[in-house]
């Protein structure tokens, strides 16, 4: 047993040392197309800050739409890392390992775009140093920018520490790569050579920062929810709001994390360390969050549709049986209770070829319901509106807003596909540990044995 | 184009100073300006002028500007006037729901027709209950969400009282929107109309394009307005301002002398009086017990600083309701 993990350790360390630096799958097509819809988007910025947000679909009603959603969905993804590398390092998990590299790459691009999506949204983004020089820190957007600032950081830490191990073995094995990249992996991996002492300092610091990060998630998205909270709005002005927010998060960041784990999977070939075990136990994982979430759901809205207090009526009203009941009921019971429905199946749930559809339903489902948190509140004011001008009294997000959105999802996309370019999407040193300590199955690495060096399995059963 | 609009603006000006020169010269807020201009023809009528240095000497009086204001520096118009507290009281009894409060402060901020910084609403609080006009300015709350909110200090609450908007420093997040209750404040999506109003009330016309921006009016010019809040800014809010730049000349704003039915009286709560259209000056504490005075949607804990006389005897007809595309 001892000799065959030492063996497998070794096959582990070559394994993942050959897939750095190798193409993504169709490469230059993925990347060509995702960089063309984020230049494009891109492009409808520059067109927006020329005419000004008129060309998008807010008015004075409706002054936040989809840019402001957007926000609160990005910020929610990047909720996942803390989750995986904090969360699941309390509690032992084992097979969390091959996992924790995605996580923080998900963190780190959504965290990025989060703060970006803000700035779309201002009136003035030229004056955005104006925070720093005339911040009030009275405002809940002070601490917003604090806050993501904060989680930006640690999370950028918490990806790079357990990159240096990894760094020092590329630059001790990889060979045949370019002059440049032999350089950055020498000069990232700050003179790692593995002492004990080395180790025992690491494995401190990324003890410390696991602790930290955790309520730095958690702030980063409850504060975000306090944006709307503290307004006194029918329907945002709920103490629910901090922990709605952060557990319909972490639902989102876990399906979130399951796309993005199977695009990976297939694009840089880890079929072996991407199996079925993770699918299953992140799929229980998104089966326990979802079922939390809808019971925070009927809590947001069953108590004060029992109420029915005057101002919550006409909202309620408005969202359940009127303008906003399609997209409603889909996120209740499309994006809530069909996925618990399925994922409950464990046939489904370690099936990757199904649990894929199912959280990018739950996943739709989160990004609508955040829509549907922002927008129809805004159409409920206490005074009535009335005799609006054209377009006022409702809010259809025009193709530039489209455009800038589904720029942001590319360029989300885009950055953790290049970010694994020179780094491996595994953490390879704790990977081998965790392989030499407890065996492959219990990291849920799969088919190890029947299959040679540098995995190029295309037609990989799944 | 541009040269002579900002001419006929000018000139209508100065003929409203003229007319009160004679009055301003026996005082002392008089200065001599202009001579820029000397080439136009002088209208010949002489008057006797008291520079600021102490010397006597005569002008022609169409060389003459007469200075309203002395220019209000940023920071002054963050403190706002000294020994203050502007209030507004609003009758609903008398107001017939025609208007033209907001006609006249669209007026005087060259704001295009409906963008209304003072509202007119038709109200019914519960089925059964009669439907009255409710004109909706902003609260200028003493407990102002909105100026909790903003990040950079853009919309601030100033000492007496009036809540304003520095437009060159709002980065236009609209969190302020989103957190005033009372959906006073607009936002400039696109380049704001600037719109000149001819002499004639209501009747517009528009000139999008204008010269007149106040942005190019240098700040230290006499002709600039005193507080520069109301200059409309592409990717800025704005709303309600109390018209503060009347107050320091102790004029009532627009919409109060708009209204023909006197509707709104305006006034400092220092001095414990608020006067209407017609000059009638009454005291405002007096006025609030005796008509039962309330603001609106107290519960919110805001404090606004417009308190309103229920609509008890109406002496205008109600609104019809049907009409009205509430969609409460
Ligand atoms: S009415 Fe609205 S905008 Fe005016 S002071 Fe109150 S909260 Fe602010
Ligand atoms: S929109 Fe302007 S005034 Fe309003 S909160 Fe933002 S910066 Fe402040």
């Amino acid at each position: 047993m001892e000799h065959n993990n030492q063996k497998l350790v070794e096959q582990v360390e070559r394994e993942l040392l050959s897939t750095i630096g190798q193409k993504y799958k169709n490469e230059r097509f993925w990347i060509g197309l995702l960089t063309v819809i984020s230049l494009f988007g891109v492009g409808a910025w520059i067109y927006q800050l020329k005419r000004g947000l008129g060309v998008t679909g807010m008015r004075d009603y409706v002054s936040w739409g989809l840019y402001i959603a957007l926000l609160f969905f990005f910020v929610g993804i990047s909720l996942i890392g803390a989750l995986v590398s904090s969360v699941l390092r309390f509690t032992g998990t084992k097979w969390r390992y091959p996992l924790l590299r995605i996580a923080e790459a998900v963190t780190l691009s959504a965290i990025l775009f989060a703060g970006v999506m803000p700035v779309l949204d201002m009136g003035h983004p030229e004056r955005l140093y104006y925070l720093v020089t005339n911040g009030r820190i009275q405002s809940p957007i002070l601490w917003d920018v604090l806050a993501i600032a904060t989680y930006f950081t640690g999370s950028l830490i918490y990806f790079y520490l357990p990159l240096v191990p990894d760094l020092a073995l590329m630059r001790d094995k990889l060979t045949g790569i370019s002059k440049f990249r032999v350089w950055l992996n020498k000069f990232m991996a700050i003179n790692w050579t593995g002492t004990p002492l080395q180790h025992k300092l690491l494995k401190r610091a990324m003890g410390i920062i696991s602790v930290v990060i955790l309520p730095c998630a958690i702030s980063v998205h409850t504060i975000s929810a306090w944006l709307i909270a503290m307004t006194m709005r029918t329907g945002w002005n709920t103490s629910i709001m901090g922990p709605y927010f952060v557990f319909g998060a972490l639902m989102a960041g876990c399906a979130m994390m399951i796309l993005v784990m199977a695009l990976l999977r297939n694009g840089y070939r880890l079929q072996h360390y991407l199996g079925h075990t993770h699918f299953d136990k992140l799929g229980m994982l998104l089966l326990a969050l979802t079922a939390f979430y809808l019971y925070l759901n009927i809590n947001k809205y069953g108590v004060p549709a029992y109420n029915m207090e005057k101002d919550e009526k006409e909202f309620l009203d408005d969202l359940m049986f009127g303008r906003y009941k399609i997209p409603f009921w889909f996120v209740q019971i499309g994006g809530l209770v069909i996925p618990i429905i399925l994922l409950s199946f464990k046939k489904i749930r370690s099936s990757i070829r199904y649990i894929v559809p199912v959280a990018a339903l739950v996943m739709v489902g989160a990004i609508v319901n955040r829509y549907l948190i922002v927008v129809p509140n805004m159409l409920h004011p206490f005074v009535p509106i009335q005799h609006p001008l054209p377009g006022y009294d409702s809010y259809n997000p025009t193709w530039i807003e489209w455009a800038i959105s589904t720029a942001g999802f590319t360029g989300f996309i885009l950055f953790i596909i290049l970010l694994f370019k020179p780094f491996p999407v595994i953490t390879i040193w704790e990977t081998m540990e965790s392989v030499e300590k407890n065996g492959v199955d219990e990291v849920g690495l799969e088919y190890m044995s029947n299959q040679k060096y540098a995995p190029r399995y295309e037609n990989y059963e799944n | 184009m541009k040269a002579e609009d900002n001419n006929s603006r000018r000139n209508f000006l100065r003929m409203g100073m003229i007319t009160t020169a004679t009055a301003a010269v026996a005082g002392i807020g008089l200065s001599k300006v202009l001579s820029k201009d000397k080439a136009e023809k002088g209208s010949g009528e002489e008057v006797k002028v008291l520079s600021a240095d102490g010397k006597v000497f005569v002008a022609d009086s169409s060389h003459l500007k007469l200075k309203t204001h002395t220019p209000v520096t940023n920071a002054e118009s963050r403190i706002g006037i000294p020994g203050k507290k502007f209030v507004m009281v609003i009758d609903l009894a008398k107001c017939e729901g025609c208007g033209k409060c907001t006609i006249a402060c669209n007026k005087m901020h060259h704001l295009p027709k409906q963008r209304e910084w003072i509202k007119v609403l038709e109200m019914q609080d519960s089925h059964d209950s009669a439907p009255y006009w409710f004109v909706k300015p902003c609260f200028h709350c003493d407990n102002p969400p909105c100026t909790k909110v903003c990040p950079v200090d853009a919309t601030f609450k100033r000492e007496d009282g009036i809540v304003a908007i520095d437009n060159e420093r709002c980065i236009g997040c609209r969190f302020c929107m989103a957190a005033c209750p009372y959906s006073a404040r607009v936002f400039n999506w696109s380049e704001p109309m600037w719109v000149e109003y001819s002499a004639k009330q209501g009747d517009t016309t528009s000139k999008s394009t204008c010269c007149s921006k106040i942005e190019d009016v240098d700040p230290t010019d006499n002709d600039a307005p005193p507080e520069r809040f109301f200059e409309s800014k592409k990717g800025c809010v704005e709303k309600c301002d109390f018209c503060p730049h009347m107050a320091r000349e102790g004029k009532l704003p627009c919409c109060v002398t708009g209204c023909g039915k006197d509707a709104i009286y305006f006034g400092d709560q220092n001095e414990d009086a608020v006067t209407n259209k017609s000059g009638q000056t009454v005291s405002l504490s007096q006025l609030l017990e005796d008509k039962a005075g309330y603001r609106f949607m107290e519960e919110l804990g805001t404090k606004p600083r417009v308190y309103y006389l229920p609509p008890v005897n109406r002496q205008f007809p109600k609104p019809d309701m049907k009409n009205s595309e509430s969609k409460s």
